[in-house]
């Protein structure tokens, strides 16, 4: 036999395996939740995340998506851990899914003591991927992103980077701008977002890279200014704010994945049924109307297998960024 | 005036008719979720959420805010009639509530947590209508450093709650911050004092299991200890003429309720406070200033209608930065602040330029839920009385189960369950040995918010623990606290003297 039949053999179960699923999901494809499902949100309240859940939650009881409830629960602490390993313990359960980060790859990294390998998580899909700008206070006079890491330099650690947890998207981003320009920031961590951008308008902090919506509202009433979106085509709501690539970095771009995973061995007819929910609700205008007022991009959708795929790719990604600011060896 | 036209206007959007229909039926349903011990505000809110997508945005937060409000009265009820706080924000209400209720005193104690919840409601949304611009600045002015003061401001208020033995009151503080700091590091995520390595610690202790453990279980073993099973509740018929000498008590805690009201609002307008800590330092507050710090905790007027005053003046005061700022103040405002996204509309400072009508009829009806939850918790005060002609035998076993059921329902894991048997024994026994226990309940809710802010606070200053006298408004705040300790040593210490010297007159 040569090589090419001892693959084709090889890869006969596999098809068959993958066909059976096809055939058992769509066989099954009747299957629905018999009580209200969790919707486990991996932040706390007021954040992008949590503002996500409850939209998908209303999407899909306006339109009778699904005959059970999805009910969100926050299970913020330790960036994501107590979700991520309460989703762990759950592994089976038909009736739990979560709402994610990137703390979905960076936590788990962080602490092996967990015991949560995400690789083993459910993959739904991949509703959006949440994008970043740089902020500064709108009294500030730092107009351009230039400007921006001359004072940071002059500054120093005097220098004040707001952000969430230590080790999630807001401080690898800060990570990124630190090695990309060579200064060292002092970075605050705080519980979400939304109270994040609080305290830039408050003074309290000297700038941010928050998400558009955690913005929008103080950005609108002229107390905020985004100096550069790290995306690589300009936001519709920012028209004006170049992209990294336009100020000569075009390395500097950084999504959060916003993904629907369930526990560990979900049945495969629950999975079925919960992409075609997601998908649903990644298809209606609802949803299609919320990025685009919020700066998200919702253009591709990612399910199942893809999805996992996708993860796998996203986690090295997240161990070369993590390594590189020495959180992890 | 600007305003007043504003507000009529706002008063006009609140009383047509289905938006007043709406309103009166939150209201109902809130006083009866709020009631339900387990069940808050915070789990309300969130099941009819999706009922509003049925109605404009304006009917459908009117509906949702007052059956945020109607929570805030009803948690009072099962404080008082049971002994099981109904809600979190109603933990503060056991302290005075239930020793009111075994005095024969319940429906004295009903009414000054309805005349309360008015009066800090109403003032609150006074401040509201008139201040919020201001008031929303100010509630930027704090930053971390200034919320550690805040915090020590509320420890403060609670260091003369445990009565005399100062010791004591620091050993179960202490035990309270012990719970508060299991679960995941807030910053590095990394497990801390996972007992047994059970997965059921991953998410802390909860502080509802805590306080059902304490007051519901504890107090069970403690009354029937006590009277052998024979309590003996003698309460009068509930008549216009009781109403009405409740009220001639009530008068005498005029300055508590005012200054309650005003206490409740400014913690609640700070975002990530919320009516929980807000009720618990309107009764520390309430118990230093007054000239008879003793009789808290024994069935005190004072000590029922001061938290829940100032719970509902704090969640009028904690939708003031949702609105603002696009902050929830609290759990309950979170839900909200998803579901204005999901009506389509933009909180923050736009707001109130964007969508008048919706912001003015909020404010309009918030006016109109006061009164008309007032109105419908004195009228049911004899209802909910008549639980107390049942035997204690019966009411036990009842007051039991719902114990067991309020831990099980918001994180549905028996783990919790067990910890509240286990807390209500080990409590109990604590205070045999005369161990305080509200200042556990305190350390508990206080503790995670007070270590998060000290460590941002101290990131951001690169551990520069100055930082905390340097800003002006965090000084005050620390000032205020310092205060606050040093006064009621000062009291107790001529009180002693007072007494030793009646002691020695009576020849003892």
């Amino acid at each position: 036999m040569n090589l090419r039949s001892i693959k084709k053999l090889a890869l006969m179960p596999v098809i068959a395996v993958c066909s059976l699923a096809v055939m058992t999901s769509a066989a099954f494809a009747q299957w629905e939740p018999k009580k209200p499902v969790e919707f486990i949100i991996m932040a706390g309240t007021g954040g992008g995340a949590d503002q996500m859940a409850r939209l998908m939650q209303s999407i899909i009881q306006k339109n009778n998506f699904s005959s059970q409830p999805f009910i969100p629960i926050n299970k913020p602490g330790g960036s994501g851990a107590e979700a991520l390993r309460y989703l762990q313990d759950k592994s089976g359960d038909d009736h739990v899914v979560m709402i994610t980060l990137n703390s979905f790859y960076t936590t788990p990294l962080q602490n092996p003591d967990l015991g949560v390998d995400i690789s083993t998580f459910t993959p739904i899909g991949r509703m959006a991927l949440d994008t970043f700008l740089l902020w500064v206070n709108s009294d500030s006079d730092i107009n351009t992103l230039d400007d921006y890491v001359m004072q940071v330099k002059s500054k120093g650690k005097d220098w004040k980077m707001g952000g969430t947890g230590q080790g999630q998207e807001d401080s690898l981003l800060t990570g990124m701008l630190q090695n990309k320009f060579g200064f060292e920031v002092t970075y605050v961590p705080f519980p979400g977002g939304g109270t994040v951008a609080k305290n830039l308008i408050g003074k309290h902090i000297d700038s941010t890279v928050n998400n558009p919506s955690e913005q929008l509202g103080f950005y609108e009433a002229g107390q905020s200014r985004p100096l550069v979106a790290f995306t690589p085509d300009r936001l519709e709501q920012f028209p004006d704010v170049p992209t990294s690539a336009e100020v000569g970095h075009p390395d500097l771009v950084y999504f959060m994945q916003r993904s629907i995973n369930g526990p560990p061995e979900m049945s495969a007819e629950a999975q079925a049924y919960y992409i075609d929910v997601f998908s649903k609700v990644f298809n209606s205008e609802d949803w299609q109307g919320f990025c685009a007022s919020d700066g998200i991009f919702c253009n591709e959708w990612l399910a199942g297998d893809d999805l996992a795929t996708y993860h796998q790719a996203e986690k090295a990604k997240h161990e070369e960024l993590l390594k590189g600011m020495g959180l992890i060896n | 005036m600007e305003i007043l036209d504003a507000l009529l206007q706002g008063f006009a959007t609140a009383i047509t008719p289905q938006n007043l229909l709406l309103m009166m039926l939150g209201c109902v349903i809130g006083l009866f979720v709020g009631a339900m011990p387990g069940l808050g505000s915070v789990n309300g809110v969130a099941i009819l959420l999706p009922v509003t997508f049925l109605v404009p945005p304006t009917a459908a937060i009117i509906f949702l805010a007052a059956v945020y409000y109607g929570a805030m009265y009803g948690g009072a009820i099962s404080s008082i009639m049971l002994g099981i706080p109904g809600a979190s924000t109603a933990v503060a209400t056991v302290f005075d509530g239930r020793p009111m209720a075994m005095q024969g005193k319940a429906d004295f104690a009903l009414v000054a947590a309805a005349v309360g919840s008015f009066v800090g409601g109403t003032i609150s949304v006074i401040l509201f209508t008139l201040f919020a611009p201001p008031l929303a600045d100010f509630a930027l002015k704090f930053g971390p450093q200034e919320e550690f003061a805040l915090m020590m401001l509320a420890f403060a208020t609670f260091i003369g709650l445990g009565g005399d033995d100062i010791p004591k009151t620091l050993f179960s503080i202490a035990i309270g911050l012990v719970f508060a700091a299991v679960g995941l590091d807030e910053i590095s995520g990394r497990p801390r004092l996972i007992f047994f390595d059970l997965p059921g610690f991953y998410h802390g202790i909860n502080f509802l299991v805590l306080a059902i453990g304490i007051y519901g279980i504890g107090e069970i073993l403690w009354t029937l200890e006590t009277s052998q099973g024979e309590v003996k509740v003698s309460q009068a018929s509930f008549t216009a003429k009781r109403v009405l000498e409740a009220f001639k008590k009530l008068k005498q805690s005029t300055l508590t309720i005012l200054s309650s009201s005003f206490l409740g609002y400014f913690v609640g307008i700070l975002p990530a406070a919320g009516a929980t800590p807000a009720s618990l330092m309107a009764y520390g507050v309430a118990k230093t200033m007054a000239k008879d710090p003793d009789s808290f905790g024994k069935g005190n007027i004072a000590g029922v209608a001061a938290p829940e005053t100032a719970n509902n003046a704090a969640s009028t005061g904690s939708m003031l930065p949702m609105i603002t700022l696009g902050i929830p103040g609290s759990p309950t405002t979170a839900i909200l602040l998803g579901g204005m996204i999901i009506w389509g509309l933009r909180p923050g400072p736009l707001l109130f330029v964007n969508n008048p009508e919706f912001v003015w009829g909020l404010i309009g009806s918030l006016y109109m839920a006061n009164l008309f939850t007032v109105i419908i918790n004195i009228a049911f005060i004899p209802l909910f009385v008549s639980v107390l002609k049942l035997s204690f035998t019966i009411l036990a076993p009842i007051i039991f189960v719902l114990c067991i059921v309020g831990g099980y329902a918001p994180t549905q894991d028996m783990h919790d369950v067990w910890l509240i048997v286990i807390f209500g024994v080990v409590f109990y026994l604590l205070r045999k040995l005369n161990y305080p226990v509200a200042p556990a309940v305190l350390a508990i809710v206080l503790g995670p918010l007070t270590e998060r802010a000290l460590r941002q606070s101290l990131v951001a200053e690169r551990g520069d623990v100055m930082t905390f006298v340097e800003r002006p408004l965090s000084a005050t705040i620390l000032f205020l606290a310092v205060l606050l300790i040093v006064l009621p040593a000062i009291k107790m210490m001529r009180h002693r003297k007072k007494r030793e010297a009646a002691a020695e007159q009576d020849g003892l």
